[in-house]
Formats: C-alpha cells, sequence, structure tokens
C-alpha cells in the first residue's frame, strides 16, 4: 500500500472588532433584536452607497505587518456577483486582484497543537506560508425554519478579513496549530476576537491527498461548515480517509474538484457542488468605491505592531530564564504575558523563573474557573512577587505560601498581612532552634545513632519533628543545617 | 402668466416681495398638473398635501426657499415611491430616506413636489422604457420627450414645473432638454452626491437640473454641489458660485468644433441651428477651433459595455426578497429570482442585464470590459489634449430631433446610436450642458434643437457663462 502524502490549504475568515461595519455606520454587536442594525446601505436599498471603514483598513493591515505581509501601495474593491438571500445587494464588496495584503506566514507555536500531539511535531518551528489576506462584507444571517427562512441583516456588511493560507499544511494537527497560532496573533494585535464557537472566526479548508512520490498535487475538495477547532480535525481526517478509499478503489466515488459540506455529528462530509456548477463570480472593479493608496496608511500602522507571541517567548527564555514551555505558556496570552512581565518588574531580586512557576503552577489553576481570565485576577504582581520573595527569604515553607497564596486569591491582601494573620512567620532565630534540636537529640539516642550509622533519611526525621516541635514555624533550611551539624558534628 | 411658468429666479423676487406665498407656487403649479398630466403624463405621482404643509413651513430666507422642484422617480425622497418607471419598484417600494441632493435641497429651502416619468432605470433615450406611462413631448404631443429624464423635461417644457432633478448616464438630462426645448446640465461627475440616486451605472451616473434659463441652471447647481461623505466618489472640491459668469462677455473665449461631430447623417435642420450657433458665438466675439476626437467613433460601444456591466450587478438588488415585485407563483428560490426578475423587468433593462453578465463573464472580460476601459481612457485623454487649446467644446446634443413614439422601438441600435455627442461626455466625466438653439422642421413641425456645450473638468462655470451668454443674445 502507498503512502499518501496529504495537503491542506486554509481560508479563515475572521471577524475584525471593529465598532461599525464595514461599508456603512452602523454598530457592530452581537444579541441585538434581529435587524434592528441596519441603514439603507447594509440593506442594499435602491441609491445607497458604501463607505470605506478606515479602521476596518488599519486593521488589516496591521495583521499584515504581525503576518509578515507586503501590502500593495495601491489597493481596490471588486464586486463578487451571486444571488443570495442574506446578500442584500447580491454581490458582495471584497478584494480580487489588489488585496490589502500578500505573501507572510504564521508561525506555528508548539502549544496551539492538539494536546496530544504536542510531543510528536513533525515539524518544530514552521512557518506556514500565506497567499493573501483581503477584507470584505459579511452576508447576512439566515436561520432556517421548518417552511421558511429568516434572515437577520445585522450581520449584514460586518468587516470581514480573509485570511488565504497557501497549500503548505500537511496534516490535520498542523491545521489545528495554524489555526491556533493564527487566532493567538489576531487577539495580540486586538484585530479580532477569533472565537470559532461564536462564529467570529471561521475557517473553509482546502484538502488534497496524493501518492507519495506524485509531484503534482492531487484533486483539490474545499470543506464548509467547519464550526470548531476540534471539528477541523476531524473533518480533514475523514476527509483525508474518504480520499484515500476512493484512489484505492474501496469507494466508488471519483475524486473531482468540488465542495463538501462537514457533518459534524455524523461524522462524514457530503457533496455540496461540483466545479461544473461553480459560480462565475463576474468580478469587477467597484465603481462605488475608489482605489486607495495605502503607503501613508502603512507609515501609521507600523508602529502600532505588538511584539508578537514567539517573539516574547523568546525573550522570556532569554532574559527571565525561562523554560521553552513556560515560556510558550505565559507568551500564550498578552494579558498573562503582561501580568507576568509586571510581577518580575515589581523586584529584580525576586528571581523570574520562579514567579514564572508559580503563575504557572499555582495562578493558572485557580484561574480556570475564574471569570473574566487573568484581567479579572484578585492577586495583583506586586502581591505576587512579595510572596515569592518571602518564600525565598526562607522565612515561610512552601507549604504555607501556599496556603498564603489561596487566601490572596480568595480575599485579597498582601502576602505580609496574610503571613502575620495567619501566624506563618518562620523561626530563623538560630538560638531559640538550637535549644529545640538540642532537645529533640537528647530524647532520642537512637536516631542519632541510626543517623551516624549512614541513614540520611533519619535526617529528615529530625527536621520533622523540629518543626513540629516550632508548630511550623521553624525555617526548615536552617533547621536542616542546625540538625547536620549537631548530629554529625 | 402662471407661475407654473415661471422661473426660479422671478419666483424668488415675488416672494421676497411678498406678493405671492410658497403655497400659492406649489398650488399653481399642482392645478397645471391636474389639469395637463392626464395629456403630457410627465409625473407619475404627486402628494400635493405633503407638497403645500412643507411649502408652508419653507424658510424664505434660504436661497430656494418656497421652491417646488419636480424629482425624477430614481432619486429617493423620505416617504415617496421611487419607481425608476418599473413594476419591480412600483407596487411597495417607499423610499425611506432623502438622496444626498435632496438633502442639500431643502437645506436650501426648496420643496421636492411630484415624481417624474423616466426610462425604466434610467435606461433609454426615449421614456418609452417607462413600465408606468406614456410621456408626451409637449412641443409635439406626438413625439417623445426624450430620455430617459424624459418626465423631468417634459414637466418643464409644457409648465407642469418650475424646475426639475434629472439624471445623466449618456446623455437623459441633455437629450431630453434638448428635444424638449429646456436647458438641462450634466456636472462634472463628482460634484453631486450619487447618495440616493438608483444607480444604472455608478461610473457615470450624475444628477442634474433641468430648467428654463441657465441661470436657475446656475441657481440650482448652486445647491446640489459638494461633497457627500456617504458617497466615496463625491468630490471633496470648492462649489463656486455658478452664476458667477452670468452676464459676463465671453469675448477671447476658444470654442473648439469636434471634426468628428460635424458629420454626414446629422439631420440638416439640427445642422443649420447648430452652425448658425456658433455663428452666433463668434459674433459675440467667441473664437471658433476646428479640433479633433479621434476616439469619438468607439465612444457608444464603449458605453454600451461598461454602462450594462455596471447596470447588470447594480440591478442584481432587485430580487423580491426585501422589497420589490415577488412573484406569487415561485415554488423555489431559484424560481423566486427567475420569476420576480422576469415579470418586475422590462426588455430593455433585461436586455442590458444580459449584455453586462456577458460582457463581465469569465472568458470575456479582457476582450469587453477590460478594452472598453483601455478606450474610455483614450476618450477622456482626447478632451484633455482637446482642453489644451480651447476652453469649451460645442456639439449638436443630439444628432436628430425628437422622433415620434415607436420609430425607434424595434432598433435599439440606432436608438443606442442617438447618444453618440453626448456619451463620450460621461465617459470622461466632463461637465455638459444643453441649451435651445431654435427649431428645425420635421414632419410639417417646428421640433427644438439643443446645442450641447462641453467644459472642462469642474469649469462648469465658464460653460454656464457661454450657454447665458447665448442664451441673451
Amino acid at each position: 500500500m502507498p503512502k499518501y502524502i496529504l495537503t491542506i490549504g486554509l481560508e479563515v475568515h475572521a471577524q475584525l472588532t471593529t465598532r461599525s461595519k464595514m461599508f456603512c455606520g452602523c454598530p457592530v454587536e452581537f444579541g441585538a433584536e434581529p435587524n434592528t442594525l441596519t441603514c439603507p446601505t447594509c440593506l442594499g436599498l435602491p441609491g445607497a452607497l458604501p463607505v470605506l471603514n478606515e479602521g476596518a483598513i488599519e486593521k488589516t493591515i496591521l495583521t499584515g505587518m504581525m503576518l509578515g505581509c507586503t501590502t500593495p501601495p495601491v489597493v481596490k474593491w471588486d464586486r463578487k456577483n451571486y444571488f443570495y438571500p442574506d446578500m442584500p445587494k447580491n454581490y458582495q464588496i471584497t478584494q480580487f486582484d489588489l488585496p490589502l495584503c500578500l505573501g507572510g506566514g504564521v508561525p506555528l507555536y508548539d502549544l496551539a497543537y492538539p494536546k496530544d500531539a504536542q510531543k510528536t511535531i513533525a515539524n518544530p518551528g514552521k512557518v506556514v506560508k500565506l497567499t493573501r489576506i483581503h477584507l470584505e462584507e459579511d452576508v447576512a444571517k439566515s436561520t432556517h425554519h421548518d417552511k421558511f427562512t429568516t434572515i437577520d441583516f445585522n450581520r449584514a456588511g460586518t468587516p470581514l478579513m480573509e485570511i488565504v493560507s497557501d497549500p503548505d499544511i500537511d496534516s490535520a494537527e498542523e491545521a489545528v496549530a495554524y489555526l491556533n497560532s493564527l487566532r493567538q496573533i489576531l487577539i495580540y494585535g486586538g484585530v479580532s476576537d477569533a472565537d470559532m464557537e461564536k462564529g467570529q472566526m471561521r475557517a473553509d479548508v482546502n484538502i488534497s491527498v496524493r501518492p507519495e512520490g506524485q509531484k503534482e498535487l492531487g484533486v483539490k475538495i474545499e470543506l464548509k461548515n467547519i464550526n470548531s477547532m476540534s471539528a477541523i480535525r476531524r473533518a480533514i481526517k475523514a476527509e483525508t480517509e474518504r480520499q484515500i478509499d476512493v484512489l484505492e478503489g474501496r469507494n466508488p466515488e471519483k475524486l473531482v474538484q468540488s465542495t463538501r459540506r462537514w457533518d459534524d455529528d455524523a461524522g462524514v462530509t457530503t457533496k455540496m457542488r461540483d466545479k461544473e456548477d461553480s459560480h462565475d463570480y463576474r468580478y469587477f472593479p467597484d465603481p462605488d468605491l475608489i482605489p486607495l493608496r495605502t503607503e501613508s496608511l502603512v507609515t501609521r500602522i507600523r508602529p502600532l505592531v505588538p511584539e508578537l507571541p514567539h517573539e516574547k517567548r523568546a525573550r522570556f527564555e532569554s532574559d527571565y530564564g525561562c523554560s521553552a514551555y513556560d515560556a510558550d505558556v505565559l507568551a500564550s496570552e498578552k494579558e498573562l504575558a503582561a501580568y507576568y512581565e509586571a510581577a518580575v518588574a515589581v523586584n529584580t531580586q525576586v528571581p523570574a523563573k520562579k514567579l514564572a512557576n508559580w503563575v504557572i503552577n499555582d495562578l493558572l489553576g485557580l484561574l480556570k474557573d475564574t471569570e473574566g481570565g487573568i484581567n479579572a485576577c484578585p492577586v495583583k504582581p506586586e502581591a505576587l512577587s512579595e510572596l515569592v520573595a518571602v518564600v525565598e527569604a526562607g522565612k515561610i515553607s512552601n507549604n504555607q505560601a501556599k496556603e498564603v497564596f489561596a487566601e490572596m486569591f480568595a480575599n485579597g491582601g498582601s502576602a505580609s498581612n496574610i503571613i502575620k494573620a495567619k501566624g506563618f512567620e518562620q523561626v530563623s532565630d538560630t538560638g531559640a532552634l538550637e535549644a529545640i534540636v538540642d532537645q529533640i537529640i537528647a530524647s532520642n539516642p537512637e536516631k542519632v545513632a541510626e543517623v551516624k550509622g549512614g541513614n540520611e533519611k533519619a535526617m529528615n526525621w529530625f527536621t520533622g519533628q523540629a518543626m513540629k516541635a516550632s508548630q511550623g514555624k521553624a525555617n526548615p533550611k536552617i533547621v536542616t543545617e542546625i540538625v547536620r551539624k549537631k548530629v554529625l558534628g | 402668466m402662471s407661475l407654473a411658468a415661471s422661473t426660479i429666479s422671478a419666483l424668488r423676487q415675488r416672494l421676497a416681495s411678498k406678493e405671492i406665498t410658497p403655497r400659492d407656487i406649489v398650488t399653481d403649479v399642482a392645478k397645471a398638473i391636474e389639469a395637463q398630466n392626464a395629456t403630457i403624463g410627465a409625473y407619475l405621482s404627486w402628494d400635493v398635501e405633503k407638497a403645500l404643509a412643507e411649502a408652508d413651513k419653507a424658510d424664505l430666507s434660504q436661497p430656494l426657499g418656497g421652491i417646488p422642484i419636480g424629482i425624477k422617480d430614481n432619486i429617493n425622497v423620505t416617504g415617496e415611491p421611487c419607481t425608476c418607471g418599473s413594476k419591480m419598484l412600483a407596487e411597495n417600494y417607499k423610499a425611506p430616506y432623502d438622496a444626498g441632493a435632496i438633502t442639500k435641497l431643502r437645506g436650501a429651502g426648496a420643496v421636492p413636489f411630484g415624481r417624474l416619468n423616466m426610462d425604466e432605470f434610467a435606461m433609454g433615450s426615449s421614456t418609452e422604457n417607462s413600465a408606468l406611462g406614456v410621456t408626451r413631448n409637449p412641443r409635439d404631443l406626438d413625439r417623445i420627450p426624450g430620455g430617459s429624464s424624459g418626465g423631468s423635461a417634459a414637466a418643464v417644457a409644457g409648465n407642469l414645473a418650475i424646475a426639475t432633478l434629472g439624471s445623466d448616464t449618456g446623455g437623459s438630462i441633455r437629450q431630453p432638454a434638448a428635444f424638449c426645448g429646456c436647458v438641462g446640465i450634466k456636472p462634472t461627475y463628482g460634484r453631486v452626491s450619487r447618495y440616493g440616486l438608483v444607480a444604472f451605472a455608478s461610473s457615470l451616473d450624475q444628477i442634474g437640473p433641468i430648467t428654463k434659463t441657465v441661470e436657475d441652471a446656475a441657481i440650482l447647481l448652486n445647491h446640489l454641489c459638494g461633497k457627500d461623505l456617504r458617497d466615496s466618489t463625491s468630490l471633496d472640491v470648492n462649489v463656486p458660485d455658478f452664476t458667477s459668469g452670468l452676464g459676463r462677455d465671453i469675448k477671447g473665449l476658444r470654442v473648439g468644433l469636434p471634426k468628428e461631430y460635424f458629420i454626414s447623417g446629422i439631420h440638416a435642420g439640427v445642422s443649420a441651428r447648430v452652425n448658425d450657433a456658433i455663428k452666433k458665438l463668434e459674433s459675440l466675439g467667441a473664437i471658433p477651433v476646428e479640433i479633433s476626437l479621434p476616439h469619438t467613433d468607439v465612444g457608444v460601444s464603449t458605453y454600451y459595455i461598461i454602462a450594462p456591466a455596471e447596470a447588470s450587478a447594480n440591478l442584481a438588488r432587485f430580487d423580491g426578497v426585501r422589497y420589490g415585485h415577488r412573484s406569487s407563483d415561485a415554488k423555489d428560490l431559484m424560481e423566486h429570482y427567475m420569476m420576480s426578475r422576469e415579470e418586475g423587468f422590462g426588455p430593455e433593462v433585461k436586455r442590458r442585464i444580459l449584455l453586462g453578465t456577458y460582457v463581465l463573464s469569465s472568458g470575456y472580460y479582457d476582450a469587453y470590459y477590460i478594452k472598453a476601459q483601455r478606450a474610455r481612457t483614450l476618450i477622456r485623454q482626447d478632451f484633455e489634449k482637446a482642453f489644451e487649446n480651447v476652453d469649451v467644446i460645442v456639439s449638436p446634443t443630439s444628432p436628430a430631433p425628437a422622433h415620434k413614439f415607436g420609430e425607434l422601438k424595434e432598433d435599439p441600435l440606432a436608438a443606442y446610436l442617438e447618444d453618440i455627442f453626448t456619451i463620450p461626455v460621461n465617459l470622461a466625466g466632463l461637465p455638459g450642458i444643453s441649451i435651445p438653439c431654435g427649431t428645425a422642421e420635421e414632419g410639417g413641425k417646428q421640433l427644438p434643437v439643443g446645442l450641447q456645450i462641453i467644459g472642462r473638468p469642474l469649469d462648469e462655470v465658464t460653460l454656464l457663462r457661454v450657454a447665458d451668454a447665448f442664451e441673451k443674445a
């Protein structure tokens, strides 16, 4: 049986976070009463005209810059003609041959792969090449009822960015990583909320399979109706198997260029249309909109490009001594990274690596069940820094620190106040500790013999006893030192 | 003289002296409509009560305060029909908003009054393509008024309106003005907002006035032009006082005579009147200069690719989903589209949608649309070059006077050629005006002849200055 090579290209539609629609002043809002956020332009009334939303153009150019695209000096908008009830004008204003962004790529982050695939990444550090990004208007939302369909034009005209990748993705897992990485960058730039479940990001998948050794790509099949990150992996797997089955004759269908619909419940793709029935969209330049010179926009937007996740990650590793994994986690969200850096900045004496551990192991664990994520975190970076500083100075034990942290998370407050209230201040006064240890040694000669006999573990017994005698307030480090000194002499 | 037969400038004086009120004017115009519209057919609808209410509230301190203006039925006025002369919009569409031009007019105190007949969706040059009624030329009721703004011109010529608005895509203001013996100006593309003008061909459409005098055209233009943020193609340029050139002489102005426009095949009477007009301009001190517009011959064919291409998309929105005619017999979505549009559109509209769809189709786009755009550039460059040597260009507005009903109905190609002198002006985005220059005999009748004057981009002032000097001489 020959091996097969899978080739995938993605067309991602991302809704931009603009206040108003692409070609009119209507607000972009979700959940409003149907057909209340409309005007003559987005309803396609006779005589209404489109006007470009500059904010949407800026966000698209910013996206292009984040992804290393170039912006042509002149861009324009075109009409894509086809009839459908969700399309008010029966043409969509989009960009055909002079889009806002060309080229570029999406770097894939390890943590962006599905969890079970993170250990077996085929091409670590891969950058998936992009073809283009263009800006267009969304259509209205159709709801199909039993005997009729209703249309809500609130969504009609919402700015939509279409990000088209090259056929440069090799597996379902890589496709997931691509979408997650892209999503992370879009959120970083504040250009889109990019939530697939909310329809803010939608992906069409172009997929083809060819036997190993064959140069030219296999027959391209487009998959539509993929509505979640997990569905995309299932859809690609199912379609790949189907295509291989056809190639090997187990499935009597033929592979022809076509569009198929993913049915996530049934786990199968079904044919929507062949290439032969595909539309002739009759693109032509929209005479209602004037081509746009981009030079001044590009100059203005360039400084707005934020540090990207992979750049942040590299800096966290080199500047803060984070492990690759820790850096990945901390950089995964702009706000989380900002929180971490704020905590690091409070007191440079506190080891950044230790702070990373606290953020990842403790803070994120508690945040999981908290509404609002890191932005709503009750533990301020200053409080965390103080707590870690106290732990590092050996003033409280690790277990005590966790208790303090839990209290801080639940009710706020500074580390020192909570430590005081809980009576956690460690006894570091060596005189007092020596007295305690002396007493334990005196009453347990057999344990002393064990230690002297070479049983290191018995040493811990002494420390434990001293901790107990001090009601947990003893500084375990100092106790261990005293025990070592006194028992071994 | 009835008020309806008067001009804006004359009425403004009588309003200022409190001799008359805006209510008097609207009442008089309404009377004229009720008396004659059954014959002329210029109006499709008119709401006297609404106009009277607005007239009573008119701010007379405004430059057009209390003046009723008839509106071509493809320009949206809140609460009024906007049929575009089509069954498609005749049943259930009431405009929910004011067009940019209407906002401007209202701002100057004018009262939009009455909806004027037109070729369906402005496609035609006789108004015979209206699905909603026949409009007759007041100068000869057996003849067409021209088009597509036939109702706008007939209303002015028949004294059923003080002045009107039309729209001009390939001559639709100038040609009916010429046929009916009025003044009609198509401003520079981008001068007047297209927001609220139901689009035929977006890169060519322009709203303009049809009036009884050049002065009225200048006055109206003063209150139509200016940047509208809702129309990206409207120009953000200074709006001059368009009356500023009126009453000035035209000594030394260079008047271009394109040799390609003075050709055989032009109606003898038209030719004679235009030659008389040129002599008159010369006698006023203007200097005639022969010029060449070498790409004139491709104007009509270029237009009949670009305009239908844009129209095929512009008219796609008329699908009976949100508004407009909806077939009651459709069994599924495809039938809904096909039958609603089949029933709603007339033959000329269908012809142009098909033509436009064809030239944009994959495999034909380069051969037709792209080539036409190149030709358009050449035509524009012809004018640019010509205007290096002349201040205005004159020509007949139309090669012949108004024809009888039905004469060109079976021969769309011949009808298309009627626009040979007006189309290049739209393709080049230039301002053009048609003014009466006498009459020509045809079928025993004296029919109006129009003189077209074409100006440099944004130079309506010079255009109006020449037109005014000619009119007054």
